[in-house]
């Protein structure tokens, strides 16, 4: 992993448009069976503009910057040896069907740890005002040539 | 959806969830097609098996997310602050997921009365496959 990734921030992603239908299926992918997660008259009930997303949804969104950091010529990252060690989200608000998201992603730290690497990414997610929704920071550790 | 429990009326120790999720092939599968994560070790038994695994395994994510499942249930989407989980043991298909968690601290932070807890997701041995901890702002009372 080529150390010098750590500081680097990359070109927004193209706004992601969530779809009440794309909730739904992710819903109930998680057997996130609540009825604001798959019914809009309850998800407006309870006060929402439509479908509420499960919160980890966001790792879909997420994946769309780590398609950038992959496809990085000199980041060295062979994702075949990639585990993936914990995730992290902050929240401002939950995401909603109808929302138009913009994910930017940086990498605040990369370590090296007994032959491993552990790099950072972390992608903060805004909406169509610019306002903050949800960060979600992946610890992607990187095996080394020896394992 | 039941409204937040109050602030107020929590106790450390209070039960945030318990759950359970059966672990099918047919699980990954669509967890795979609803995130977008397509690795094939997840749902190509060749492909998982020529990698030097016994069988597909599920996604750390899917785990993950039925642990955010228990917290949002627990504290309602828009009180969720925080959550964080960790990958421990992996998961089979055939595996019975279950999600236990308890609040673990109260406190007050930035004006807002907050919560914090820890959800575990375990297998059928009762080994930690997902650690999840989460912070909440919740009402003082209903």
């Amino acid at each position: 992993v080529n150390p010098e990734l750590q500081g680097r921030v990359f070109p927004p992603t193209e706004p992601y448009l969530v779809g009440r239908e794309k909730v739904r299926e992710f819903a109930r992918a998680v057997f996130a069976t609540n009825a604001i997660n798959l019914d809009p008259e309850a998800a407006r009930a309870a006060g929402y503009d439509d479908v509420v997303a499960p919160p980890t949804f966001a790792v879909v969104v997420q994946e769309h910057t780590l398609a950038q950091l992959l496809a990085e010529p000199d980041a060295g990252i062979d994702f075949s040896r990639v585990v993936h060690g914990d995730q992290r989200f902050t929240f401002t608000r939950p995401i909603v069907a109808g929302d138009l998201l913009t994910a930017t992603l940086s990498v605040p730290s990369v370590k090296t740890l007994g032959g491993h690497s552990i790099v950072t990414a972390e992608t903060s997610i805004t909406d169509a005002s610019g306002a903050h929704v949800v960060t979600t920071i992946s610890a992607l550790v990187v095996r080394g040539e020896d394992d | 959806m039941p409204a937040a429990p109050a602030f107020d009326g929590l106790t450390v120790g209070d039960i945030v969830a318990e759950a359970s999720f059966p672990l099918t092939r047919d699980s990954l599968v669509r967890y795979a097609g609803a995130s977008g994560d397509f690795n094939p070790i997840h749902t190509d038994e060749e492909f998982a098996r020529a990698a030097g695994n016994p069988s597909v395994f599920g996604h750390g994510m899917l785990t993950a997310a039925f642990v955010g499942k228990c917290v949002t249930d627990y504290v309602g989407p828009e009180n969720l602050r925080r959550f964080k989980v960790r990958f421990a043991t992996r998961v089979w298909p055939g595996d019975s997921i279950t999600c236990k968690g308890k609040v673990t601290k109260k406190y007050e932070l930035d004006g807002e009365k907050r919560i914090d807890g820890e959800v575990l997701a375990l297998n059928q041995k009762g080994e930690v496959a997902v650690s999840g901890t989460f912070s909440a702002a919740l009402p003082s009372r209903n």
